[in-house]
């Protein structure tokens, strides 16, 4: 006799248990402390932080050690975190002008002003893997400091009036994507928040798209720049800014070509893209996004996935694409219950059509 | 329970935004009221609209009740009862007549519900238009202009193609007589209790970040045509555990040769009837 399936109380508990054993592995083997994973994984904790919408280095190496190095799961435990942090406030626009820049590369410009800065890149590694014991790097000391003024290039650009200009202060007020929801169609000021909470992967596929002929981007790597930046709020009590730290950050300025049109002068145009800590791939992937979704206020033919915003601002979120396309593991007995009585029915009239249909004609078969 | 959290998980701002939004899905019942929905210590698609609803809803006097599939054992449902009790410390229960909460997916529980319960649904889409029209901008003005040509093409297209509407569940709903509303993926058997239920009816679709409602005594009808009215599904079975010939019914598989049997797939409503049977 069959018996009603009970036990999901203790199933939980045990899979738990299982779960913990499993993260942990041999315990013979010294846990990872966080320390280590902040030093020595600090691109993925950069990923977490910036996909998880909070810059805490501990909470990220904590999300990432609990999830086992599963980086969206890291992801979802610091959003879930989030959550349930108060407000003391909101701080002033970053000034990414007085960067204390350690990477800075164009890909428009052989020289420039400041100068084209490496910095610590796996651009030019060879990708050879490294056996055995790597001894630790003596640290390095540069032979004369970087320039204190770091130009922005498309600022070169401007001058010329080649490029269009964004004035400061021009945007509208941004909405808090975590505390409204997302509207359509989107301003650009929420379209950048959605991308910088997005998956670096989705953005990364989408960007790459636009390079072959789904979108017309024409893009350039105005600039690409690097390092740290001060944080400012400016609390009412006091009534001026004080800086509260510094984050990394990476940024990215695209210069695209446009021919003109919806009444704007041909001109290079601009995507924008930036990110927590060292997160150059997916800095540059959303600014060639960004570009591609301004299609509809620059006039453009809107005929590719990368322009149409809806389709890419609603599925460019990790949690909520995971959460999703796993829910299929839940139970959907009741549903499918449903669809079986429909698909005997269907299948039984299918059958019985087919019998009257031969018997209308005798001579078919032969 | 947790101390580390607030009562329910959700700080009280933000209760307070989940309140006045189910307030203006209530006064507008069917409509899907936009909402900032937060980010749960659950995976989205596995009831964080509905997890929102009841946090919002939940006083230290409650008593909850979550079911999936009609079921209160089912795992996801037993996390989220873990959940609050862990997060809110209120009362639960497996009896639907004992809550005052019920949390539900995909079912609605075959006892008759009362004024003083309130019964939460966790919708995965909550567009009923969606599969039809993919743009939320076209079809946010489609409700506007309560133009729901494409949803009766689509059910008459199914007559001409296969002699019925073929659609099992998630069957859409007039509400109110004014929006098209998803019920949730309930089976269409469970649509006729939505109509002038006695208990609040609450949606939350967390991920989509949208809510509605449908408030007591409301005018529910299931989409149908005067020559093809609306049916429910019926089976030839009875329940083989409480023998019930009344109730929505899951195939269980046996074994390897075709065997099957049914049972009620409200494990409470079942339980009551055969405790019934043996007293």
């Amino acid at each position: 006799m069959y018996v009603a399936v009970k036990g999901g109380e203790q199933a939980i508990s045990r899979s738990l248990e299982l779960l913990a054993e499993a993260r942990r592995g041999d315990p013979a083997i010294p846990e990872l402390s966080l320390d280590q994973i902040r030093e020595q994984l600090r691109l993925g904790v950069a990923r977490v932080m910036q996909e998880g919408s909070l810059y805490d280095e501990e909470l990220a190496a904590l999300a990432m050690r609990q999830a086992a190095g599963d980086m969206l799961e890291a992801i979802f435990l610091l959003r879930a975190y989030r959550t349930t942090l108060p407000r003391f406030g909101y701080t002033q626009p970053l000034d990414t002008n007085t960067m204390r820049v350690r990477r800075r590369v164009s890909g428009t410009f052989k020289d420039i002003p400041g100068g084209q800065v490496l910095g610590p890149t796996y651009d030019y590694t060879q990708r050879l893997l490294e056996f055995g014991v790597v001894a630790p790097d003596p640290s390095v000391q540069a032979d004369a400091p970087l320039p204190d003024a770091m130009p922005r290039v498309l600022d070169l650009l401007d001058a010329e009036a080649l490029i269009e200009r964004v004035d400061a202060g021009s945007d509208p007020e941004p909405i808090d994507l975590t505390r409204e929801p997302m509207m359509f169609p989107a301003d650009r000021a929420t379209r950048l928040q959605n991308l910088a909470r997005g998956d670096e992967g989705f953005l990364l596929s989408m960007a790459y798209s636009t390079q072959r002929g789904y979108a017309e981007s024409h893009p350039f790597a105005g600039e690409i720049r690097m390092g740290e930046v001060d944080v400012l709020i400016c609390p009412e009590e006091l009534g001026f800014a004080i800086e509260i730290g510094s984050i990394t950050l990476t940024e990215c300025q695209m210069i695209n070509q446009f021919h003109g049109g919806n009444g704007l002068p041909p001109q290079f145009t601009r995507g924008y893209g930036l990110s927590m800590g060292e997160g150059e791939r997916k800095a540059m992937s959303m600014a060639l996004v960004d570009r591609t979704l301004r299609c509809d206020e620059l006039g453009e033919p809107s005929v590719a996935p990368a322009q149409n915003q809806e389709f890419v601002l609603s599925h460019s979120d990790s949690v909520e694409a995971s959460g999703f396309v796993q829910h299929l593991k839940l139970p959907h007995y009741v549903d499918f219950q449903a669809e079986l009585s429909l698909l005997r029915t269907l299948s039984q009239q299918h059958v019985q059509q087919h019998a009257v249909e031969d018997a209308s004609t005798p001579e078919a078969s032969s | 329970m947790t101390s580390n959290y607030n009562f329910a998980f959700l700080d009280e701002n933000t209760k307070r935004m989940l309140r006045r939004a189910l307030l203006k899905a209530v006064a507008i019942p069917g409509y899907q009221v936009p909402f900032g929905s937060r980010e749960m210590p659950l995976p989205y698609g596995w009831g964080t609209g509905g997890i929102q609803l009841t946090a919002a809803l939940l006083g230290p006097e409650d008593v909850l009740k979550v079911i999936d599939q009609g079921a209160d054992d089912t795992t996801n449902a037993v996390n989220i009862r873990r959940f609050f009790a862990r997060v809110a410390g209120v009362a639960t229960t497996e009896r639907t007549t004992e809550a005052s909460v019920i949390q539900t997916r995909h079912r609605i529980p075959e006892t008759p519900l009362r004024e003083d319960q309130i019964l939460v649904f966790q919708v995965p889409e909550p567009e009923p238009l969606r599969t039809l029209e993919p743009r939320e901008a076209e079809t946010r003005t489609l409700h506007a202009l309560a133009d729901y040509g494409l949803m009766h093409v689509k059910l008459y297209e199914d007559i001409a193609q296969y002699g019925h509407i073929a659609t099992s569940y998630d069957y859409p709903v007039l509400v109110d007589g004014r929006f098209l509303t998803s019920p949730s993926p309930i089976p269409k058997f469970d649509n006729p209790k939505l109509d002038h239920s006695p208990a609040l009816m609450l949606f939350g679709a967390g991920r989509e970040k949208r809510l509605y409602a449908i408030p007591p005594y409301t005018h529910v009808e299931s989409l149908a045509f005067d020559d093809h009215p609306f049916e429910i599904q019926r089976w030839e079975q009875q329940c083989e555990l409480c023998g019930s010939g009344e109730s929505y019914l899951d195939e269980v598989v046996t074994d390897d040769r075709g065997s099957r049997l049914f049972v009620c797939s409200d494990t409470d409503y079942c339980g009551q009837r055969r405790t019934g049977q043996a007293a």
